[in-house]
């Protein structure tokens, strides 16, 4: 249970605490027990109407016709839309914040981009109604040709998934196809390690799965405004996208909710309430629109899946001298919460650990599949995932203990981390210490006399170091997507003032027109050539006992596995261990 | 089509409703009656948040024809409380912090009634069993399981 | 638009249902209301029976009836039943329970219909009757390879000997969720012991094709001989013979014919799951 250590970081903590640490009975828990609780489906309505969507079969598939004479003629039905009945058909969830362009429609136009996708909304008197007419919409379909790879969607010539990024990845800045973290020269590090490790690791998508589906009543009330019960987790969030996608002022929306029958990051899409509010709209009746719970594993947006390699410099003495990470979000046909994990992985990495040498290429690919958006830590959970695995297999390789491993590398109060910023309120080898004496993991006795509080920022562990650049997957030149270094910035460069200089050159994969877009256009200082200069990795505060040696590794059995990962070319002197080639050489 | 007259007796009172042929005694009970404790969780039986009582014994709502309930007795967790006074079940749910979201716990309550008033001191075993139709998402089957062990066998249980 | 109509006989029933093609039979409701509900059944008759024959539980001599509308709430509460209790009680959870029925579990589609292997190892006859005529048994392996189209004739009860000794059959359902999850697979064996040695082996399994089948592999492995590891061994060498298990939610393809032998290595020894 519950268990306050406080004798750790005493003295930063003002302990006169009226509610932390203190049970306190929740304000909302007596309607919990009594079913008073009004979740947004516990609402009585007077001539409710039910919303109902016909969906894609077609993971990719251009839309011919679609005939929807018998649905609306189909007992009940009061109304059917499409694609033209929808005021702003095209909206992107962080609009709202000016991040990202718009790429998704509430209903399909001529173009389906995964299985699932919208088409047309029945409203009907009942849901058996609405049901029954769904059968009767006809729509022909051109099948299309589908990628289903994060890797496969950003080979030149894959299928355009989303003909808003036709290149099939979310924009960065509006320079870059991917997002970019720079820290010193891990080429460098990596020539001068002892071992260099290199690891693919594939995450699956991830369904919330709450009790309660998606779903949202909007009902007509006076003076023109709609109300709306919505499951929305962000309710505020809700009602601008809807009334951004009906085109009304959101003082006409009046929104009520925050009594998410467990929302886990899946009830921030506003997967229903702009269609709801456009039914009310136009039929000036409450509508009802609920995903059923098939519609809520298939369709509703799961954590997307990551795609992630991680190479690692390491030193037989345990220090990690070197972290280059790649990875791939699978963000389905469109952005929605996509871009914005994609930042949050790059500021997390390279873990809580400090490394001199950090880089890293966090890409958004879409692909012809449901998309994907936030869940309960996204964009951390699964690079932290495959950060521990790694940091296994490294201590393994170093012939050490995984936890005194992890307290060797720990990042400690005042270390710089590569995104420019000093650690601060650092904890990690007190966790691993408290973790080690509850699970009877024995730890050195040096081990435990660490602390998060001595040892950072001394020496290198403060400084900003010279860092490589490059110009690396600009926006529509996949011909960038292997270059070399460009540049050095000099060691406690913190920022890159922008300029206003065009970035693109040519026509974006041959199809558009030149785009002029601001650059972030460093000092052209020469480029310094990689010399193979010996690097020395900097001393840690701790250095371990070494010898403790955890049995290898004994792989259980493998199932059929897909298709092989890409090779990927490096060159170095060292050791290498490698998931992706094989096994160790 | 016609609506059908039914009948039955929702938490000891006697109710009436027409109902369309094939709805579900989860929908009637919602919007004909305004009992909006038993939940739609997935309409296939796999989480039991529509749990209600039927003649004492656990059914899944959203899989029962509103007119197979003809004359029977149904009973959901809006009839657990008498009054101000929470049914022992509900006070220990509250005590242990047996509730996240809140979405499950009408269904939960109604399933471990219903072990309950058949066996008023169960194993943590038969908890476990008792509630294995019902899912809570939010992860909270711990505090659940100690709520309904902490109910068992307290005096207020066999209340009518 | 979809309607309802009560029979109080199951001759009623059986006519309605070999008469008109839109007719669908609702048992407890754990199948065709999931249909309802998710807009797959919209059209048609749902017949509800209502005759006590169908809810009706013939077990106290070596002959054992089930109506089709017994639910496995009612086999837990039969003491008789007691070798059928670890089957019934593999289905659902105690809501489930009460409302699925044995006759609702032989149109069960992979991976559900548990209770369904643990009759086809009890070698259980499916009573079928279409239109006003009188029952006719059929073999439930029979029937089950044809399910699908039979659509038309009523199931009013299924028939199987009791085991001379209860001890003899076995049933385990493996699933990743505890205590209740839906299967990667079941094994249902009865095992009869004649001088020591399996007399009249039947053997099925849940979810390793598209219907619960015998494993015909196993059952010619130990038949005639003792329960040792010899055998044992050998069981699990043609445990696979005839399966098609599919890749679902719950498993791959892969991982079932991976884990059956071992499963059933473990049932056949007496060891713990």
């Amino acid at each position: 249970m519950l268990e306050l250590r406080k004798d750790l970081f005493a003295d930063e903590r003002d302990d006169n605490l009226n509610v932390i640490g203190k049970g306190i009975q929740r304000q909302d828990m007596p309607g919990h027990v009594t079913g008073l609780t009004r979740y947004f489906d516990d609402h009585a309505f007077d001539g409710m109407l039910h919303l109902k969507v016909v969906r894609s079969p077609h993971a990719s598939a251009r839309i011919r016709s679609i005939d929807i004479a018998a649905a609306a003629r189909a007992p009940g039905v009061k109304r059917v839309l499409r694609a033209a009945d929808v005021p702003v058909n095209k909206n992107t969830l962080l609009s709202l914040i000016n991040f990202g362009k718009d790429d998704e429609p509430s209903l399909a136009v001529d173009q389906v981009h995964y299985k699932g996708e919208p088409v047309v909304a029945i409203i009907a008197e009942t849901e058996a109604q609405a049901l029954a007419a769904k059968k009767l919409v006809r729509i022909d379909y051109e099948p299309m040709p589908a990628v289903f790879d994060v890797e496969e969607a950003l080979k030149p010539g894959a299928p355009v998934v989303n003909e808003t990024y036709p290149a099939n990845y979310f924009e960065y800045h509006e320079r870059f196809d991917h997002q970019k973290l720079r820290f010193g020269d891990v080429e460098r590090a990596f020539a001068s390690a002892d071992m260099v490790l290199e690891h693919r690791y594939q995450m699956s998508p991830i369904e919330h799965a709450p009790t309660e589906t998606n779903g949202s009543i909007a009902a007509p009330e006076q003076n023109g405004r709609f109300v709306v019960h919505s499951c929305a987790q962000g309710l505020f969030f809700a009602l601008g996208t809807a009334a951004k996608i009906v085109a009304v002022e959101s003082n006409r929306l009046h929104f009520i909710g925050g009594t998410v029958g467990g929302g886990f990051g899946g009830k921030v899409d506003s997967l229903t309430e702009p269609l709801a509010v456009l039914g009310a709209m136009v039929t000036g009746r409450p509508v009802r629109f609920v995903l059923d719970r098939e519609e809520e594993m298939l369709y509703g947006s799961p954590r997307g899946a990551e795609r992630i390699y991680i190479k690692d410099g390491l030193m037989r003495d345990g220090r990690i001298v070197a972290r280059q990470i790649r990875s791939y979000f699978d963000a389905g046909a469109y952005t929605r919460l996509s871009s914005y994990a994609a930042i949050k992985c790059t500021a997390h990495l390279p873990g809580p650990y400090w490394i001199p040498n950090v880089s890293s290429d966090v890409h958004v690919a879409y692909t012809n599949r449901c998309p994907s958006t936030a869940m309960r830590g996204f964009g951390i959970t699964a690079v932290d995932f495959a950060l521990e695995v790694q940091m296994d297999r490294l201590a393994e390789a170093a012939g050490m203990d995984p936890m005194e491993f992890r307290i060797l590398n720990a990042y400690r109060d005042g270390d710089m981390k590569p995104h420019r910023r000093k650690a601060s309120n650092t904890a990690l080898i007190e966790c691993v210490q408290v973790a080690a004496g509850k699970a009877n993991w024995p730890i050195s006795e040096q081990g435990k006399r660490q602390s998060s509080l001595t040892g950072g920022g001394a020496g290198e562990r403060a400084q900003i170091p010279a860092t490589v650049l490059d110009a690396r997957g600009q926006i529509g030149r996949p011909d960038t997507r292997q270059s070399g270094p460009t540049q050095t910035l000099p060691a406690g460069t913190s920022r890159i003032a922008p300029s206003k200089q065009p970035v693109m050159e040519g026509a974006r994969d041959g199809r558009a027109a030149p785009t002029q877009v601001p650059r972030y256009e460093p000092a052209r200082t020469a480029t310094q050539p990689l010399a193979p200069a010996a690097y020395a990795p900097p001393p840690s505060p701790y250095q371990p006992v070494a010898g403790r040696q955890p049995p290898p590794y004994q792989p259980p059995p493998a199932p059929p596995s897909p298709a092989p990962a890409p090779a990927t070319q490096t060159q170095h002197g060292a050791v290498r261990f490698s998931s992706v080639f094989g096994r160790r050489r | 089509m016609a609506k059908i007259p039914v009948q039955f007796r929702l938490n000891g009172t006697d109710r009436a409703a027409f109902v369309d042929a094939p709805e579900t005694l989860l929908n009637t009970l919602r919007r004909s009656l305004g009992d909006f404790a038993p939940k739609y969780g997935c309409g296939q039986g796999a989480c039991g948040v529509c749990t209600v009582l039927i003649d004492g014994e656990p059914h899944l709502s959203c899989l029962t024809l509103s007119v197979a309930c003809e004359g029977r007795q149904v009973e959901t967790a809006s009839g657990m409380a008498d009054g101000p006074e929470l049914h022992p079940l509900q006070a220990q749910f509250m005590e242990h912090f047996a509730a996240q979201c809140g979405f499950c716990t009408p269904g939960m309550l109604t399933a471990a009634r219903a072990l309950l008033d058949r066996n008023p001191n169960p194993t943590r075993d038969e908890v476990i069993e008792a509630i294995s139709g019902n899912i809570c998402r939010c992860t909270g089957y711990e505090p659940i399981v100690a709520a309904i062990l902490a109910a068992a066998g307290s005096p207020g249980l066999r209340r009518a | 638009m979809l309607d309802v109509r009560s029979c109080t006989t199951l001759s009623e029933a059986a006519g309605i249902l070999s008469g008109d093609r839109q007719a669908v039979l609702i048992g407890g409701g754990t199948l065709v209301m999931r249909d309802v509900n998710e807009g797959r059944l919209t059209e048609g008759t749902l017949l509800r029976v209502t005759d006590p024959a169908f809810r009706r539980i013939e077990a106290g001599g070596g002959r054992i009836e089930l109506g089709a509308g017994v639910t496995m709430g009612m086999i837990l509460a039969n003491r008789e039943l007691a070798f059928l209790h670890p089957a019934a009680r593999a289905i659902g959870g105690p809501a489930v329970r009460n409302m699925a029925s044995v006759g609702g579990n032989l149109f069960a589609p992979a991976p559900y219909g548990d209770f369904t292997v643990a009759l086809l190892a009890l070698d259980a006859q499916v009573v079928l009757q279409a239109g006003f005529g009188s029952g006719r048994a059929t073999p439930l392996e029979e029937f089950l390879a044809a399910r699908e189209r039979s659509g038309s004739a009523l199931v009013t009860s299924v028939q199987f000997s009791r085991p001379a000794n209860p001890g003899d059959f076995h049933f385990r359902k493996i699933s990743r969720v505890k205590p209740k999850g839906i299967s990667v697979l079941s094994i249902a064996a009865h095992l009869p012991l004649a001088g020591g040695r399996v007399a009249q082996a039947r053997v099925a399994y849940g979810a390793m094709a598209p219907t619960p089948i015998r494993a015909r592999g196993v059952e010619r492995a130990l038949e005639g001989k003792s329960l040792d590891a010899a055998a044992i061994a050998a069981a699990k060498t043609g445990a696979l013979e005839g399966c098609r298990p599919a890749t679902d939610a719950i498993a791959s393809e892969w991982y079932r014919r991976e884990v059956l032998p071992v499963h059933l290595g473990r049932l056949l020894a007496g060891e713990p799951r």
